[in-house]
């Protein structure tokens, strides 16, 4: 049995439960090795883990194809994004105008009318002006939805499926939701800039957030002035987008507030307030001066620190689950993992926060293609979806049902719950989220929806033999019902595990050993409701 | 009142056998206990304990402005420093004999069960050295413990009550004999860290429809070889040595857990309560809870969410934001303790709130209030010792702008753990907190 990474929850020891001391597990099994792979080390597993950690999945010809590239070509193909012709930027989807400017602030105009009606106490004419504005309010969160089904939709067309990865991964990062701000546009513009550096660099990253009207708004930076600085987004850009918890005090929070005064927007445009700005001396992180924003940013980044926690952040995010970072004490991980994350982290400040380099080198690492690491990553509910479309090649039926069960299974994109982002890992996984995760598989691969959901069944036939044409097994080819199994087990989990194969056999058996269009996809409304199904 | 399945059947005996089994790592033991305990069910009961108690835990998450829900009018500090969103003296709602205190006005539904004696305001609950992150101090809220680490508090207590410390094998034994249940149920999507144990985990779910496998409607025929894919749980072990727990035996548990709680929770849900509680999303949570409780479910906590309270900007007065999450709470706890005694349990059970901290004393520049340190609790039913206790903290007296704590929350943790459940609160919070009585006596 292979050898996970331990959890924070099982670092206490049990007090009345007398076991082999738990410190003593090390993860010395794991190759601490960033050295890369060799062409013969790279197979059909191999090729598999990187087309679903690299991004969501793929079909059996896109992993075999893999294979023959080797890695070093695969790796660069995956990485080199922006040479290939991406989509265009924005298009979106249902019928009507998309209106950048709907959630504007009122104009002065607008102000002076509601400031009559008030004074003349014509309550007719003020709810006449808040319906106006509550319409506009509605026509917006039908506008978040249509960003939402775009982004969806584009991370299951796209063909730069890192690209997608990673603007998901700052999504979470720099965690902002809709919810809070109601504004569309400036969530799709904070998208974009995640997009535009998605694998770019960290540091214009955290450089363009304190100019992003989405998260100034989130955070509150918007209502902060000289005289009563708000400190919400100096806290969270140190405690959860750059240093971490340990690496900063409370008066640092206090001068960075300082710092980020006068920092706000105006319509869709970022605007520095110079009035509203403390312009004095202030001391951050040990460096004194008469500080900006930008300053705040850049002595951020001289912090090696810095690096270290957003390679922490990559790693939870691509390769395996990392204990929250304020519960990250030095025996949480083992040492093997810690010195791959040092050596990483040092890298990114080193190659000054581009990022490329350092995916490269992970992604090309005998670390990454660990036994204890491959096919033991519990899939977000985007990969779920994703994956399942762009590996299965079912239909995509419904993108906005997709939109409302990945709600459900905890991850609403533009929503995420909290600015902590979402927790990955175990988190996602409960047992009614399971049950969701069984049922959205059941909804792409049938059309049928659960019960207790809103909607008609979508008819869109599937045509799951088609999956069994590519393969060049000729036993596939010609139907056999053990090789038909295997080659399903296989694309759908990687393996093929004993209690599966002989489940599966055994549902063949009593439809007859038919290899039907309808007992295959039976076999696959099965073989993902599998618990292994979850993992990639 | 409770279920009483023929204990001996085979379906209650591999429904009960793996309920436990899943729940913890030591399969082989457990499978022994579980046969033994139905040979000889007069074990099980906790000395002095009914068996029956519950624990409801209604989080308030965001950073409840405790001021002005448990409004200071006797403190002119708190209108000066709040001359936009401080409650009007004539607008509170007095409460009873404790002089200069008053609820905020959207919580009259509140107000009614302090008159009726069924509810007890903590005032000025925090801990050492506040942290104002919510993260943060959620977590130490859901730990016990200042530093944010380890299980949670109520994880550790269930984790003690089911095969450790204390109480033996009451826990475990609990489950075989009755109705069954998981011993903790969150509702929400997420299960909070307050409930993990290392051996006992929550089961948390939002809308009981939609927990089943929905492909058993397409074809009857797969249901079969589902369930045998499904309960493999039982599988999923290697002899309790936990660091070797991979995702993948993870996986197989909570399946397993899935498949047996599905069965016993829809049943539950679909009891329709007496009373009509609030259309909200709140409402609709209480309203489960009281159907489960009523259904007879041995679930010992229960654990709901509320909010966001984090109003920085916009809070509002008497009207406003904050009142409206002030009013479904008051509002839905109101229809809760209603049909609780409709149903004839509210002796069985006691309720708490808490937030991860309160606000600061002052506005701030967008009609609203930032993070603040100590705050109010409430405890809520028959069995919480009615009215104002501890004093209000002075807000002459502050410190940076933030009140200072005068009640540890884990001495009101002591209380519940040692007067409503009978466990051994040093154990459960890893050290001794001196209790601060919420339970009447």
């Amino acid at each position: 049995m292979p050898h996970a990474l331990r959890q924070p929850k099982d670092v206490r020891p049990e007090a009345q439960v007398s076991e082999p001391e738990r410190d003593s597990q090390p993860d010395d099994k794991i190759s601490p090795s960033l050295g890369a792979i060799n062409p013969e080390q790279f197979g059909y597993a191999q090729a598999r883990h990187l087309i679903w950690r690299a991004g969501f999945g793929g079909t059996d010809e896109q992993i075999r194809l893999l294979v023959r590239w080797g890695p070093e070509k695969s790796v660069d193909h995956l990485l080199n994004f922006g040479e290939k012709a991406t989509m265009p930027a924005f298009e979106p989807l249902g019928a009507g105008q998309y209106r950048d400017d709907i959630m504007r602030e009122p104009t002065d105009e607008e102000r002076r009318a509601y400031r009559m009606a008030q004074q003349a106490q014509n309550e007719d004419e003020l709810a006449r002006l808040r319906n106006l504005r509550q319409d506009r309010e509605q026509e917006d969160r039908r506008q978040i939805g249509e960003v939402q089904k775009w982004w969806l939709k584009r991370m299951i067309q796209t063909r730069a499926p890192l690209e997608e990865k990673m603007t998901l991964f700052w999504h979470g990062h720099f965690a902002t939701s809709y919810r809070a701000i109601e504004n569309s546009y400036h969530m799709l513009a904070q998208n974009q800039m995640f997009r535009a550096n998605a694998a770019g660099n960290y540091g214009e990253l955290l450089a363009g957030i304190i100019r992003d009207p989405a998260m100034l708004a989130y955070l509150d930076n918007n209502d902060s002035r000289k005289d009563r600085p708000n400190e919400n987004l100096a806290r969270e850009i140190m405690e959860l987008f750059s240093l971490g918890v340990g690496n900063f005090n409370e008066e640092d929070i206090k001068q960075g507030a300082r710092a980020l005064t006068g920092y706000t927007f105006e319509s869709n445009e970022f605007k520095f307030r110079k009035n509203n700005h403390d312009s004095g001396i202030k001391s951050i992180l040990g460096q004194k001066g008469g500080w900006d924003g930008d300053d705040f940013v850049k002595i951020i980044l001289g912090k090696r620190e810095c690096a270290r926690f957003v390679m922490r952040r990559m790693y939870h995010f691509l390769v395996a689950d990392m204990p929250p970072d304020e519960r990250m004490g030095a025996s949480s991980v083992g040492p093997a993992t810690r010195s791959v994350l040092r050596e990483l982290g040092d890298m990114l400040f080193a190659r000054k926060y581009n990022l490329k380099p350092v995916l490269r080198r992970l992604l090309l690492s005998h670390h990454f293609y660990d036994d204890t690491i491959m096919a033991q990553q519990i899939k977000s509910p985007a990969m779920l979806v994703v994956g399942a479309v762009r590996g299965l090649e079912t239909p995509v039926r419904d993108l906005q049902l997709l939109n409302q069960a990945m709600d459900m299974m905890g991850q609403r994109l533009f929503f995420p719950p909290s600015v902590k982002g979402w927790d990955g890992g175990r988190t996602w996984i409960n047992t009614s989220t399971l049950f969701v995760r069984q049922n959205v598989l059941a909804f792409l691969l049938s059309g049928q929806l659960p019960r207790g959901v809103d909607g008609t069944a979508n008819t869109e036939k599937y045509d799951s033999l088609a999956l069994l044409k590519a393969s060049t097994d000729p036993a596939v080819a010609a139907k056999d019902v053990g090789a038909v199994t295997d080659h399903l087990l296989k694309l759908a989990l990687g393996r093929a595990p004993a209690a599966g194969s002989d489940a599966i056999r055994g549902y063949f058996a009593r439809e007859g050993n038919q290899v039907k269009e309808r007992a295959v996809t039976g076999a696959l409304l099965l073989i993902t409701a599998m618990p292994e199904y979850q993992l990639c | 009142m409770l279920n009483q399945p023929d204990p001996f059947s085979r379906r209650a005996l591999l429904q009960h056998g793996l309920v436990m089994a899943s729940t913890s790592l030591l399969l082989p033991s457990f499978l022994e206990r579980s046969a033994f305990a139905m040979a000889h069910p007069h074990l099980s009961s906790i000395p002095g304990v009914p068996d029956e108690r519950v624990l409801v835990v209604l989080q308030l998450s965001g950073g409840n402005d405790g001021l002005n829900t448990v409004v200071p009018l006797f403190a002119p500090e708190y209108f000066k420093l709040r001359p936009g969103i401080a409650i009007p003296e004539r607008d509170a709602l007095r409460l009873g004999k404790s002089d200069g205190l008053g609820l905020h006005p959207a919580m009259g539904s509140l107000r009614d069960l302090y008159d009726d004696g069924l509810l007890s305001v903590v005032q000025g609950v925090g801990y050492p050295n506040p942290n104002r992150s919510h993260f943060k101090s959620m977590d130490i809220w859901q730990t016990a413990d200042t530093t944010a680490t380890g299980n949670g508090w109520l994880g550790r207590y269930l984790d003690s009550e089911c095969c450790g410390f204390g109480k033996g094998e009451s826990g475990a034994v609990e489950q075989d004999q009755s109705g069954g249940g998981p011993s903790s149920i969150s509702i929400g999507r997420t299960a909070p860290l307050a409930l993990d144990g290392s051996k006992v985990k929550p089961v948390a779910f939002e809308s009981a429809q939609l927990f089943r496998w929905s492909a058993q409607d397409i074809d009857k025929d797969l249901a079969s070889t589902y369930d045998t894919l499904n309960r493999r749980g039982i599988l999923a072990t290697n002899g309790g040595s936990g660091p070797k727990d991979t995702n993948a035996d993870f996986l197989l548990r909570t399946a397993l857990d899935a498949q047996v709680s599905s069965d016993l929770i829809r049943k539950a849900v679909a009891r329709k309560p007496q009373t009509t509680f609030p259309q909200n999303e709140l409402g609709n949570q209480l309203s489960m809870i009281a159907s489960m409780i009523g259904a007879g479910l041995r679930t010992r906590v229960y654990y709901v969410s509320h909010g966001s309270f984090d109003t920085h900007s916009g809070q509002g007065g008497a009207n406003g934001r904050h009142a409206q999450l002030l009013r479904s709470f008051a509002d839905g706890v109101k229809a809760f303790w209603q049909e609780l005694k409709a149903q004839g349990n509210d002796q069985r059970v006691l309720m708490m709130s808490f937030s991860e901290f309160g606000r600061r004393v002052g506005q701030n520049a967008s009609q609203g209030t930032d993070h603040g340190t100590a705050a109010p609790m409430f405890l809520m039913g028959p069995h919480a010792k009615p009215g104002v206790l501890t004093s209000h903290p002075s807000l002459r007296d502050l410190d940076e702008g933030d009140l200072k704590f005068n009640t540890d929350f884990r001495g009101v943790y002591a209380s519940i753990l040692e007067d409503w459940l009978k466990a051994d609160s040093d154990k459960v919070l890893e050290g001794r907190f001196k209790p601060v009585r919420v339970v009447k006596m």
